[in-house]
């Protein structure tokens, strides 16, 4: 009883009116992306802003649609489903075998794993271009893909999570006869489940959001992805905002579904991937 | 323990070292493929004047190119100054954001959890064009508020005048930053080991005093971690530039990583733009070195 009072003390309330006011400023974007999709030009560019849209039209969206804008959302879902499952294959194959298998430079290939991590990823775009080039992928989702794939990250992750598989399961599955692929997949995978399913969303939106490997890599028309779709209108379209919204909106919402629907495994991943380490 | 190793242990060492290389080998040929040897290729070509048509040995010029480039000069400066601007704002705030957040019950934490992430979800690209618009001249939503509750007068144009227009992007830099930390501090607090806290506070620490010497030490390693993730990501800031300024106006916004972009693929010159990028790995590897000596003596 006496906790409870002390600790609704007049500074924490005030704290808590202030944190209160900065949500509602935080979520202000994702409104004013959501209500400016639905607005006519001239809501767009009142001098006054219309706060809510009174006559929402699907005008922007209908001019969105006649760019291959579904095209640019489902190439970006492409990109970002492959690269979630390749990610997530070889990351827990790896992050297994570090954690929990022996053998000859396991300390040595984990050091360089975790130092890679700590350089400055767009460093390497200039030369990953190049290889692209070279092995004529550039242009292609998998020029996105590919180089996602190899980011330390995952095996980081995996490995954190299967330090917890007990050696006595694995001991156990190993004296009943059962081979490595058996091991693997029904004794190992079940347990660093959660695990998987916090990188696989977190490889899902950081695919998503990385528009810089997308801009570099991708060019023509029909292989572009939604970031990218948005900035095109962007630079051609300046001033039409409620166009621009509606990209943005078309974006925004299916990764926020995503998120929002996945959304404990996933502050359990990026807790997880960085307290341990 | 046998000194020389029979046949039969040699042979299960073997064994066990093919099953260990055979688990990693798709990791370590992606890693080797797509991040070793273009970091490798980055920084031999950094050497070399390899642009659209040509390809030649230069030794050190596009370092010493560096070193006059003004233009370099100022991007540096501006990137420090982000980093140093925003990395201990996105620190303290999501500390504070935390502080309050963790105590509170299961659905309040979550749903502020969610919002601070927010803008992380939503997609750079997304985010940063809506902020465009807020910052827009004419039709921007700040002029309109700055204006009628009397703090300007007049519009401004916020991304196209030297003096506002980095503070616009470290602005927006900070709301999609916090999202991360406030997660991570959320729950290093939450494992705070409790029975030091309830020792102490029978004790007679005051808060104050509960934080520094109980709280602070224990989520030491998780503030390490989130000084060395902004500090890195602030670093490479380039969607917010290149969607919104261009390094404009009279480059007040141009950062290293912008810089990069426009040499390398407006200018095709890829060898002074690897150059660009090894010194930027290398200001980067100071600066995290840098906290890790400054976590660590504060441990002490």
């Amino acid at each position: 009883m006496q906790a409870s009072v002390n600790r609704t003390s007049p500074y924490r309330l005030l704290a808590i009116l202030l944190l209160i006011a900065l949500s509602v400023l935080f979520l202000f974007p994702m409104y004013w992306i959501i209500t400016g999709s639905v607005k006519s030009i001239q809501a767009v560019n009142a001098a006054t802003p219309v706060w809510f849209p009174l006559e929402p039209t699907m005008d922007n969206y209908a001019r969105l649609f006649d760019r291959p804008a579904l095209m640019w959302l489902w190439n970006t879902i492409l990109i970002c489903t492959m690269s979630m499952l390749l990610t997530c294959t070889t990351a827990s194959l790896a992050g297994y075998a570090l954690a929990k298998k022996n053998f000859i430079g396991r300390g040595i290939i984990f050091a360089i794993f975790i130092s890679a991590m700590a350089l400055p990823k767009q460093v390497i775009l200039i030369p990953l271009l190049k290889e692209m080039s070279f092995l004529r992928l550039h242009d292609t989702p998998w020029a996105v893909i590919l180089p996602t794939v190899g980011w330390p990250f995952g095996v980081f992750l995996m490995k954190q999570f299967s330090e917890n598989i007990p050696g006595s399961i694995l001991e156990a599955a190993r004296i009943d006869g059962a081979g490595e692929v058996i091991t693997f997949t029904q004794v190992v995978l079940p347990i660093i489940k959660p695990g998987i399913g916090a990188l696989a969303i977190f490889t899902f939106i950081t695919t998503w959001n990385d528009y810089f490997m997308q801009l570099i890599m991708l060019n023509s028309q029909s292989k572009l992805t939604i970031s990218l779709g948005i900035a095109k209108l962007q630079t051609e379209m300046s001033n039409d905002f409620g166009l621009i919204m509606a990209g943005a909106a078309l974006s925004a919402i299916p990764i926020t579904v995503v998120f929002l629907m996945f959304q404990k495994f996933f502050t359990r991943g990026i807790t997880m991937g960085a307290v341990k380490g | 323990m046998q000194i020389t190793p029979s046949m039969a242990a040699r042979k299960r060492m073997r064994r066990e070292n093919l099953i260990g290389y055979a688990y990693m080998m798709p990791a370590i040929l992606f890693f080797l493929s797509f991040v070793i040897f273009p970091m490798g290729m980055a920084l031999v070509t950094s050497f070399t004047d390899y642009s659209m048509d040509s390809f030649n040995f230069i030794g050190l010029s596009n370092y010493r190119r560096m070193l006059q480039d003004r233009v370099f000069g100022k991007a540096m400066g501006n990137t420090i100054l982000i980093v140093l601007v925003s990395v201990p704002a996105v620190t303290l705030f999501s500390l504070w954001v935390a502080s309050l957040v963790y105590k509170m019950n299961k659905h309040a934490s979550s749903f502020f959890r969610v919002v601070f992430y927010m803008p992380i979800v939503t997609g750079t690209v997304a985010v940063t064009v809506v902020w465009k618009w807020m910052f827009s001249r004419y039709n921007g939503l700040l002029n309109y508020v700055l204006n009628s509750i009397g703090l300007i007068n007049g519009n401004i144009s916020w991304l196209g005048d030297e003096a506002y227009a980095i503070w616009c992007i470290i602005l927006i830099l900070f709301t999609t930053s916090i999202g991360q930390p406030i997660v991570l501090y959320i729950s290093a607090l939450a494992n705070v080991d409790q029975s030091l806290v309830e020792a102490s506070e029978v004790d007679g620490a005051n808060n104050f005093q509960l934080f520094w010497k109980i709280k602070w030490p224990q989520i030491m390693n998780t503030t390490l971690y989130i000084l060395v993730i902004t500090t890195i990501n602030s670093f490479q800031i380039f969607a917010l530039i290149q969607l919104l300024t261009s390094g404009g106006p009279n480059n007040a916004t141009n950062t290293i990583m912008y810089n990069i972009y426009y040499h390398a693929f407006k200018l095709n010159e890829y060898g002074y733009g690897n150059a660009m990028g090894i010194i930027l790995a290398i200001v980067i590897g100071v600066f995290s070195m840098i906290q890790f000596k400054l976590a660590r003596s504060d441990k002490e």
